[in-house]
């Protein structure tokens, strides 16, 4: 089998995927007596049936996309970022603290990269806290990550009550962002989207075409092998850990820059959880977290509609994913060992022993 | 001081009786981070099957079984299809988050009833003891049965057949093959034993602590179970004081929140999230896991 015949398997195991967990949600709205059918004809409006739907489609797909990619370089190298949540949420703080109160009055040029830099910073260092944790600790990231989530939900509702709450002080929200500060946008298209594209670009770019990304996947197909290679998994871990922070917290400064305008509680209905259903379906691969996260994307817009018009609660989506996600890596898993050969199960089972 | 420690030994509970669960779990070589999952299904299936049957006891039997369902979801794809077990934990998560949030829409609309819940029960001679009596001994039957399942898993765990088997496969689980125990079987009935627990925890919620479901009403208690167990270093007792200690900082919380310090609100919500960070900072570079921890194990290897 060659590489061209292995993507168009991969491509046809993450539409089955699809396929399935949407039929899963149709069989249990059938079950609990809603109408499926209505249901689902909302979401496909929702999100493709029109210009301002497609539109919807892309602004939900781009945080989806930032995390995915960050999550997605993370399992790659065995480590367990379960906290892209926390990591945007920090990042939509921190860049909200340089737009509203530390750099209010410098011009465009200075402050919006001062803001977007604020929001990849926060990120990265909530990645790192965790990557550290581990490196020097032995905490494993994912207790780590998960903890870090909640702990950043609370910061962003102390500063929001607190030293970033509105000049007004009527309700829980910062001032809205200065002009300056606002990504350049055609319509509702903020610049924010088409850098994360170019970072889905650059992402792959780093994982397979230089010598740190070489290191990267090499310790997340075998780490000990890695280790007698000279290769530190710890490090490793940390400067994963720390980029993959980083993309995150630049996709929640690009929603307070790009879409919302201001930070509140609530900024990110769980885009952070999300991602790992987006890099997963992606099967970890950078170029493809793209489509990956439009899907989402789409089936997050689509479900505001079908909540609206069919009456169906938008949770229906968090069981689109967990069906996805379980779907589409127990797929890898089984291709992984039928593909048979030495070297792949043992690179199949040393992906599984980082675990 | 009395009504402190009370409402500590009343908060740990729940959290006791998921980190029990997941001790069995993870002593067997597994980590099962979808407990908050299994929790949340436990909280609602608990509370709508006590709202159909206006019997609160029959509401945390349904809790039990439908914990066991989930572990037994989680089983299927992280053990027998080989799934990475972190992605199935966080995929149980979700399934939960999504599936709990749609029936409770579907059976209340939007308009969630009051149910019936387990009231607390003093127990007769222990409960009039001075001081300790009241806050020991006047509880829910949520917390007795955690405090005693704590021995009883001690006790199983370190003494009994099942016991050593458990503790063989989470260890060195080709070792254990090698001796003719099936790796999967008991991986399997750990992780359903487990969830099972982690069920009862949920319903201990929604039947005991309140008298409703809430949507996400678990708010990341089974993740602090996890580290409950990190915490406790992988045994009983040590998970006993670990779920006391993340008690007692919930009802500091709720204390001096009560007495209105002029502290904002969310600090006192992100207190404990720090506090497990700190104290796995501390604990979790010197605590041993089951070496085979986490290890899937592949007999044709």
């Amino acid at each position: 089998m060659n590489r061209r015949d292995e993507r168009l398997i991969d491509v046809a195991r993450a539409l089955f995927a699809i396929g399935l967990a949407l039929a899963a949600v149709a069989l249990a709205l059938a079950l609990l007596g809603f109408a499926p059918g209505p249901a689902l004809s909302a979401l496909a409006r929702g999100s493709l049936g029109s210009s301002a739907a497609l539109t919807a489609t892309v602004l939900k797909s781009t945080p989806l996309l930032l995390t995915g990619l960050g999550v997605a370089l993370c399992f790659r190298c065995g480590v367990w970022n379960i906290g892209a949540e926390g990591q945007l949420l920090v990042g939509a703080l921190c860049a909200t603290a340089v737009a509203t109160r530390f750099l209010t009055d410098a011009p465009a040029g200075v402050l919006l990269p001062a803001v977007v830099a604020a929001g990849a910073l926060g990120g990265f260092a909530v990645g790192a806290i965790a990557g550290a944790l581990r490196a020097s600790r032995g905490v494993s990231e994912v207790i780590s990550t998960i903890l870090l989530n909640f702990v950043a939900i609370q910061l962003v509702a102390l500063a929001v009550h607190g030293p970033l709450q509105e000049a007004a002080g009527a309700y829980p929200k910062s001032d809205p962002f200065p002009a300056a500060a606002l990504l350049p946008a055609i319509g509702r298209w903020h610049l924010g989207i088409a850098i994360a594209a170019l970072l889905a670009v650059a992402t792959e770019g780093l994982l397979f075409r230089t010598a740190v990304g070489f290191r990267m996947r090499a310790v997340g197909l075998a780490p000990r092998a890695a280790r007698f290679a000279g290769i530190s998994p710890e490090r490793i871990a940390l400067f994963t850990l720390g980029l993959g922070g980083a993309l995150a917290g630049l996709a929640g400064a690009f929603e307070v820059a790009g879409v919302t305008g201001q930070l509140y509680e609530g900024i990110s209905p769980g885009h952070g959880y999300t991602a790992i259903a987006v890099a997963l379906l992606a099967k970890l691969h950078p170029l493809a977290v793209i489509p990956s996260a439009l899907f989402f994307g789409a089936l997050e817009a689509g479900a505001g509609a079908m909540q609206r018009e069919a009456g169906v609660p938008a949770s229906v989506t968090q069981i689109v994913q967990g069906i996805a996600i379980l779907v589409s890596a127990t797929f890898a898993v089984a291709a992984g060992r039928r593909r048979g050969g030495m070297a792949a199960g043992a690179a199949a089972d040393a992906v599984e022993e980082t675990a | 001081m009395e009504a402190l420690l009370e409402a500590a030994v009343r908060l740990a509970a729940p959290l006791l009786l998921a980190a029990l669960g997941e001790l069995i779990v993870e002593r067997a070589g597994v980590v099962n981070i979808g407990v908050e999952g299994t929790m949340l299904t436990g909280a609602f299936v608990g509370f709508a099957a006590a709202v159909a049957s206006d019997s609160a006891g029959l509401g945390v039997a349904a809790a039990a079984f439908a914990g066991c369902a989930v572990g037994a979801l989680f089983a299927f794809f992280a053990i027998a299809r080989g799934t990475d077990q972190i992605v199935v934990g966080m995929a149980v998560n979700l399934l939960a988050v999504g599936a709990t949030g749609l029936a409770a829409r579907a059976l209340y609309a939007g308009a969630t009833p009051s149910g019936p819940t387990l009231s607390s029960a003093a127990l007769p001679f222990a409960s009039d003891l001075p001081f300790v009596g009241p806050a020991l001994f006047a509880h829910t039957p949520f917390v007795y049965a955690a405090f005693g399942l704590a021995l009883v898993v001690g006790f199983a765990l370190a003494r009994t057949r099942a016991g050593l088997r458990l503790r063989a496969v989470g260890e060195v689980a080709r070792a254990a093959d090698a001796e003719g125990v099936s790796v999967a079987r008991v991986r399997v009935s750990a992780i359903v034993l487990g969830s099972g627990l982690a069920g009862i925890a949920g319903a201990a919620l929604s039947l005991a602590q309140s008298d409703t479901f809430t949507e996400g009403m678990t708010a990341g208690r089974g993740f602090i179970a996890l580290a409950v167990v990190i915490f406790g270093r992988w045994s009983s007792s040590g998970v006993v004081l670990a779920a006391l200690f993340f008690g007692l900082a919930n009802a500091l919380q709720f204390r001096a929140q009560a007495q209105g310090f002029d502290i904002p609100y969310p600090l006192f919500l992100m207190f404990p999230y720090v506090v497990t960070l700190t104290v796995l900072a501390f604990v979790a570079a010197h605590a041993r896991a089951p070496a085979d921890l986490g290890t899937p194990y592949h007999r044709e290897r």
